[in-house]
C-alpha cells in the first residue's frame, strides 16, 4: 500500500537522503544517491499528479491524526503541477550538476553541497505539498537556508555577500509570513489551510485577519522577488553555484507565487475585503513596473547571468500580473507561465553554466564567437532566448498569448500594449548575446570546445520541453486551466 | 497523391532540403545539386496542385499534431491568392538556385552551406504563409520566416550587415509581435474564430471604432508589407548579398507582407465590409504616399541595391492601396501585382547582382557605359524596368491597369493620378540607368571599353534571361492570372 503513502514519501524521501549524503563524505557517491533521490522524487511527482487529475484532491493525513488537529498534506491540481515543475527541475539539474559542481566547487564540500541541494529539494516540495500554514513555514525556512549555504558555495567571493544579503531579507519575508500565520491562528484557532478558508469568512472584517493578510502579501511577495522587493535576487543568481543558479531560479520563486496563489485564492475567501485592491490595486502596477523596470535595467547588463537574472524578475511579473486580472484566463497565464518560465530560464542558466565550464567566465565580452565554438550549447540559449521573447512555437508564446489575451479580455488594453512592449525589451537583451555569440570573431587561439554531454543533455532537455510545449500545450495549459478554475471556484463559486 | 498529402509535402520538401543540404556541406557541387533538386521539386509539386484549386477546390489539412491552443487548430488551406503566391515563389527558387551558384562562387563568399540551409527554410516558411488556413498559423510562419532570413541579412558577418540585422530584426519582429499579434488576439477575442472566411468574420462583431483600430493593428503590424514609415528594415536588408535581396526581399518575405494584407482584407475584414466602412480610405492614402515618397527617395539613392529597394517600398505599397481600395478590381489588382512586380523585381536584382560579380561596382555613377560590355545583363534590365514602370508589352502594365481600374470605379480620383505619376517617377529613376549604361561613353581609363564583351558567370546571365523574358510572357498570360483570381471574390466558382 505504498501509494497511499505518496505524498509523505515526496517529502520524506529527499530528506532522510540528505544526511546520509553527509555519511556517505565521498562526492560521487553523494551524487548518485542525490540523483536517485531526485529521479525517485519525479515519478512521485508524475504519479501524484495522474492521481488527482484522475480522482480529484489527495488527502493525507500525517501520523493519522485527522485534519484539521494533525498535519494535513493536501494535494489537487495546482499543487501536483508545482510539485512537477520542481522535482523536474531537480531531476534534470542534478545529472548536470556533476560536472559542473566538479569544476566550480572543492572536492572536500561536494557531500555537502548534495546534502543541502536535497534539503532545498526538500523544503520546495514541502512547502508545495502541505496543507498546514504553519508546517510551510517550516519548510519555507529549510528550503531558504539551504538555498543561502547553497549560494555561498560560489566560487566568487562575492557569493558570501550574496548570500548574506540574501539571509537577511529571506527572514525578514518569512518572518512576515510567520507573523500572518501567528494572526491567522489567533483569530481562527485553526492553522490547517482548508478550515481557516472555512472559517475567515466569519471574521472577515477583524483587523487581525486584514493585518494578517498584509503580512502574508508583503512576506511572500519578498520571496518571490517582486519588484521594488527583488534586490537579493540578481546577486544571488549571478555568484552561486551554475547548477544552483539553473535550479533556484527555476523552482524558488516559482513556489513564492504558489504561495500566493494559495493564500490568496484558497485560504482567504474569494470577496475578502482587502483582496481585490490588493490584486487590482497594488500587485497589478507593481507587476507592470516589474516587467518593463528589470527588462530594461536587463539590457544594460554586462553580466549574461545577472542578465538572466534581472530578466527573471520581469518573468515574475508576468505571473504575478496574471493573477492579478483574477479570472480564469488571467489566472491560467499565471500559473502557465510558472511552468513555461522554469523550462527556458532552466535551460538558459544550465547552458550559461556549460559556458562556464568551457571559458570560465560569462562576462559578455567573453562570449564573443561562442556560437561557433559551442554551437549546440549557444543554440540552446538562443531557443531559450526566443521563449523569453514570446516567438511562436516556444512556450514562452503560450504564456503571453493567455496572458495577453487576459489583458484584453478585462479591457486593460494599456497593459497589453506594454507586456507586448516588454517582448521588444526581451528581444534586445537576448539579441545582444546573439550578436556577441554569432557576429564577432572568437579571440585568438580560442579552442572550439564543446560542453561535455553529462551537461548539454540536461540543457537540452530543459530546452526541448520548452519548444515542445510550445507546440503541443495540452497538459500544460490544460493542467494549468483546471487548476486555475479550481482555485476561482473554491472562492464561494463565482469568478468575476 | 491527395491534394492533402500536397499540401504537406510543399512544406516537408524544403524543410528536408534544408537538412540534406546542412549534411552535403563538404561538397559543394552535391550540396547545389540537393538545392535545385528541392526547387524543382516543390514547383512540380505546387504546380500539381494548382488544377484542383483552378476548379474552385480549397483543400485543407489540419496539422492535428500541432495543438498549441485548444480552441485554434494549426491548418494549412489552399486558397487561389496562396496558390499564386506558391508558384511564383517555388518557380522563382529555382532560377534564383541557379543564379546562387554564379553569384556566390563567383564572390568567393563564404558560410555558403548556412546560406543554402537557411534560403531552404525560408521558402518553407514562405509555403507555411501561402498555405496557411488561419491567422495562428499565418503569424507563427511569418515569425519563421523573419527569424529565418536573419542569418541571410547578416551574412557578410560585418559591421554593415549586423547593423542592417539589428534594423531588419527590430523593425520586424517588433512590428509583427507589438501590433500584428496584439490585432490577432483582439480579433480572436471579438470573433471568436481565426479562420479565413470569404467575406470576413468581423461584419456585426465590432463597433467601427474598434474596426478601425483592428485595421490600424494589421496595416502597421505587417511590417513586411512596408508602408511608411516602417519601411527602413528593406533598405537596411540589402546588405544581404544579392541573391538574397532578390528571392527574399523582392519576392518571398515583401510578398509575405502584401499578400497578408490582401488576405486580412479578404478573409478578416471582409472586402464588403471594408468598404461599406469606408475606414479602409486613410489606409489608402498612407500607401499612395508611401508610393510617392518612397520614389521619390530612389530617386535620390546612388547606390543601385538602395535605388531598388526604395522602388520595391513604392511597389508593394500599390498592392496595399489595391487591398484598401475595398473592391473586387483593386483585390484582383493587388493580387496580380504581387506575381508582375515579382517577375520583374528579381530581374533588376540579378542584373545588380550580376554588374557586382563581373566588376565589382555597386554605384550608378560608376556604371557609365556599362552596357558596352555586359550587354546582355544591361537589356534584361531595360525589360525589367519597362515592366515596373508598367508599359506594355509587358506583364507590369496589366496590374497597373487594374489598380488604376478599381480606383477610378470607387471615384478615388486622387488614387489614379497617384498611380500615374508613380509610373512617370518609375521612368525617372530607372531609365537613366539604362541610358547611362547604353548611351554615354565608359569613362577614359577604365580599361572596360577595352575589354570588350565581359558579362558574369553563365550561372549569373541565363536565369536573369529567363526572368526578363518571364514579364514579356506574363504580359500574354494575365488573362490567366485574371481568371485565376476571381476566384477569390467568387469562391467555390
Amino acid at each position: 500500500m505504498i501509494s497511499a503513502h505518496l505524498p509523505a514519501l515526496q517529502v520524506v524521501v529527499p530528506l532522510i537522503a540528505a544526511p546520509l549524503c553527509v555519511i556517505l563524505r565521498r562526492g560521487t557517491w553523494t551524487w548518485a544517491l542525490a540523483l536517485l533521490v531526485s529521479w525517485a522524487s519525479l515519478a512521485i511527482s508524475v504519479v501524484l499528479l495522474g492521481q488527482v487529475l484522475d480522482d480529484g484532491p489527495l488527502s493525507y493525513a500525517f501520523g493519522g491524526w485527522e485534519p484539521p488537529w494533525g498535519i494535513e498534506y493536501r494535494v489537487d491540481v495546482l499543487n501536483a503541477y508545482v510539485l512537477l515543475i520542481v522535482s523536474v527541475v531537480g531531476a534534470v539539474v542534478l545529472p548536470f550538476a556533476r560536472r559542473s559542481v566538479l569544476e566550480e566547487i572543492p572536492e572536500s564540500q561536494h557531500s555537502l553541497f548534495y546534502a543541502s541541494f536535497l534539503l532545498c529539494l526538500t523544503g520546495l516540495l514541502g512547502v508545495t505539498i502541505t496543507g498546514d500554514a504553519f508546517n510551510l513555514f517550516v519548510f519555507l525556512e529549510i528550503s531558504s537556508l539551504s538555498s543561502y549555504v547553497l549560494i555561498s558555495l560560489g566560487r566568487d567571493r562575492r557569493a558570501l555577500h550574496a548570500a548574506f544579503q540574501y539571509l537577511i531579507l529571506g527572514t525578514i519575508g518569512a518572518t512576515f509570513i510567520v507573523i500572518g500565520i501567528g494572526m491567522l491562528y489567533m483569530a481562527t484557532g485553526t492553522l490547517n489551510m482548508a478550515d481557516l478558508a472555512a472559517r475567515l469568512p466569519f471574521v472577515d472584517e477583524s483587523r487581525t485577519v486584514l493585518v494578517s493578510f498584509a503580512f502574508i502579501t508583503v512576506g511572500a511577495t519578498l520571496k518571490l522577488a517582486l519588484f521594488p522587493l527583488h534586490f537579493w535576487l540578481p546577486n544571488a543568481y549571478a555568484y552561486a553555484p551554475s547548477a544552483v543558479t539553473a535550479f533556484l531560479a527555476a523552482t524558488a520563486t516559482k513556489v513564492g507565487v504558489y504561495i500566493l496563489l494559495r493564500f490568496f485564492f484558497t485560504v482567504y475567501s474569494f470577496d475578502f475585503p482587502l483582496k481585490a485592491i490588493t490584486l487590482q490595486g497594488m500587485l497589478m502596477p507593481l507587476s507592470v513596473i516589474a516587467v518593463l523596470v528589470a527588462s530594461t535595467v536587463a539590457i544594460f547588463e554586462r553580466n549574461v547571468k545577472r542578465m538572466l537574472a534581472y530578466s527573471s524578475v520581469a518573468q515574475i511579473g508576468y505571473m504575478i500580473l496574471g493573477l492579478s486580472f483574477m479570472s480564469v484566463t488571467g489566472v491560467t497565464a499565471g500559473i502557465l507561465h510558472i511552468f513555461n518560465h522554469a523550462l527556458m530560464k532552466g535551460g538558459m542558466f544550465l547552458a550559461l553554466g556549460c559556458i562556464v565550464l568551457r571559458l570560465g567566465s560569462v562576462e559578455l565580452d567573453q562570449l564573443r564567437g561562442v556560437g561557433r565554438r559551442m554551437p549546440l550549447t549557444m543554440f540552446a540559449f538562443v531557443l531559450g532566448g526566443f521563449g523569453l521573447i514570446g516567438i511562436p512555437l516556444t512556450s514562452g508564446f503560450v504564456s503571453k498569448w493567455y496572458l495577453i489575451l487576459g489583458a484584453v479580455e478585462g479591457d486593460h488594453w494599456l497593459i497589453a500594449v506594454a507586456m507586448l512592449f516588454s517582448s521588444l525589451l526581451a528581444l534586445i537583451y537576448v539579441w545582444r548575446v546573439v550578436e556577441v555569440a554569432y557576429l564577432q570573431a572568437p579571440p585568438e587561439g580560442a579552442k572550439a570546445e564543446e560542453a561535455p554531454l553529462s551537461m548539454l543533455i540536461p540543457t537540452w532537455v530543459l530546452i526541448g520541453a520548452n519548444v515542445y510545449f510550445g507546440i503541443e500545450t495540452s497538459l500544460s495549459v490544460g493542467v494549468a486551466q483546471t487548476a486555475a478554475e479550481l482555485l476561482l471556484d473554491v472562492g464561494l463559486g463565482t469568478s468575476p | 497523391m491527395t491534394a492533402e498529402t500536397k499540401i504537406i509535402l510543399s512544406l516537408l520538401l524544403p524543410s528536408l532540403g534544408a537538412l540534406l543540404i546542412s549534411l552535403c556541406g563538404r561538397r559543394p557541387n552535391l550540396r547545389e545539386t540537393v538545392t535545385i533538386i528541392t526547387a524543382a521539386l516543390l514547383f512540380g509539386n505546387v504546380l500539381l496542385l494548382l488544377p484542383e484549386v483552378a476548379n474552385g477546390a480549397r483543400p485543407v489539412v489540419n496539422l492535428s499534431l500541432v495543438q498549441i491552443f485548444p480552441d485554434v487548430p494549426i491548418k494549412l488551406e489552399v486558397e487561389p491568392l496562396g496558390m499564386m503566391f506558391a508558384v511564383i515563389a517555388s518557380g522563382l527558387w529555382i532560377v534564383n538556385s541557379l543564379y546562387s551558384i554564379g553569384y556566390m562562387r563567383g564572390n568567393q563568399e563564404q558560410n555558403q552551406t548556412r546560406f543554402y540551409v537557411c534560403f531552404a527554410i525560408a521558402l518553407a516558411s514562405t509555403m507555411g504563409v501561402a498555405f496557411a488556413g488561419n491567422m495562428l498559423t499565418l503569424f507563427i510562419f511569418y515569425e519563421a520566416l523573419t527569424l529565418s532570413t536573419y542569418p541571410l541579412v547578416t551574412h557578410k558577418g560585418t559591421e554593415d550587415a549586423k547593423a542592417g540585422g539589428r534594423v531588419y530584426l527590430g523593425i520586424l519582429l517588433s512590428t509583427s509581435i507589438g501590433l500584428l499579434l496584439l490585432g490577432v488576439l483582439a480579433t480572436w477575442n471579438i470573433a471568436g474564430t481565426l479562420d479565413f472566411v470569404p467575406g470576413g468574420i468581423l461584419e456585426g462583431k465590432a463597433s467601427e471604432a474598434v474596426v478601425g483600430l483592428l485595421l490600424f493593428l494589421y496595416m502597421f503590424g505587417i511590417g513586411k508589407a512596408a508602408l511608411m514609415p516602417i519601411h527602413r528594415w528593406l533598405p537596411s536588408a540589402m546588405v544581404a548579398p544579392t541573391p538574397v535581396s532578390a528571392l527574399l526581399h523582392a519576392v518571398a518575405v515583401v510578398k509575405a507582407g502584401v499578400f497578408t494584407v490582401l488576405k486580412v482584407t479578404v478573409y478578416i475584414f471582409g472586402v464588403d465590409f471594408l468598404g461599406q466602412t469606408g475606414l479602409s480610405d486613410w489606409v489608402a492614402y498612407i500607401a499612395a504616399a508611401t508610393i510617392l515618397l518612397a520614389s521619390l527617395v530612389a530617386m535620390t539613392k546612388d547606390n543601385l541595391k538602395a535605388r531598388l529597394a526604395y522602388s520595391t517600398v513604392s511597389q508593394l505599397s500599390y498592392v496595399v492601396l489595391g487591398a484598401m481600395l475595398a473592391s473586387t478590381l483593386g483585390v484582383i489588382g493587388g493580387g496580380m501585382h504581387i506575381a508582375m512586380h515579382a517577375v520583374g523585381k528579381i530581374t533588376l536584382f540579378f542584373c545588380a547582382g550580376a554588374i557586382y560579380v563581373a566588376t565589382h561596382k555597386t554605384e550608378i555613377s560608376e556604371m557609365t557605359g556599362i552596357g558596352r560590355s555586359m550587354p546582355i545583363t544591361m537589356f534584361a534590365f531595360f525589360l525589367g524596368s519597362l515592366s515596373i514602370i508598367g508599359l506594355p508589352p509587358f506583364g507590369g502594365s496589366w496590374s497597373k491597369w487594374y489598380l488604376a481600374l478599381g480606383a477610378a470605379e470607387t471615384g478615388q480620383i486622387l488614387l489614379v493620378a497617384v498611380l500615374m505619376i508613380s509610373s512617370l517617377l518609375n521612368v525617372a529613376y530607372l531609365m537613366p540607368i539604362v541610358a547611362r549604361a547604353f548611351f554615354l561613353p565608359p569613362p577614359e581609363g577604365d580599361g572596360t571599353a577595352a575589354v570588350g564583351i565581359r558579362e558574369a558567370p553563365m550561372f549569373c546571365v541565363v536565369p536573369l534571361s529567363i526572368t526578363a523574358l518571364g514579364c514579356l510572357a506574363l504580359f500574354f498570360y494575365a488573362d490567366a492570372v485574371y481568371d485565376f483570381l476571381t476566384l477569390l471574390v467568387t469562391p467555390q466558382g
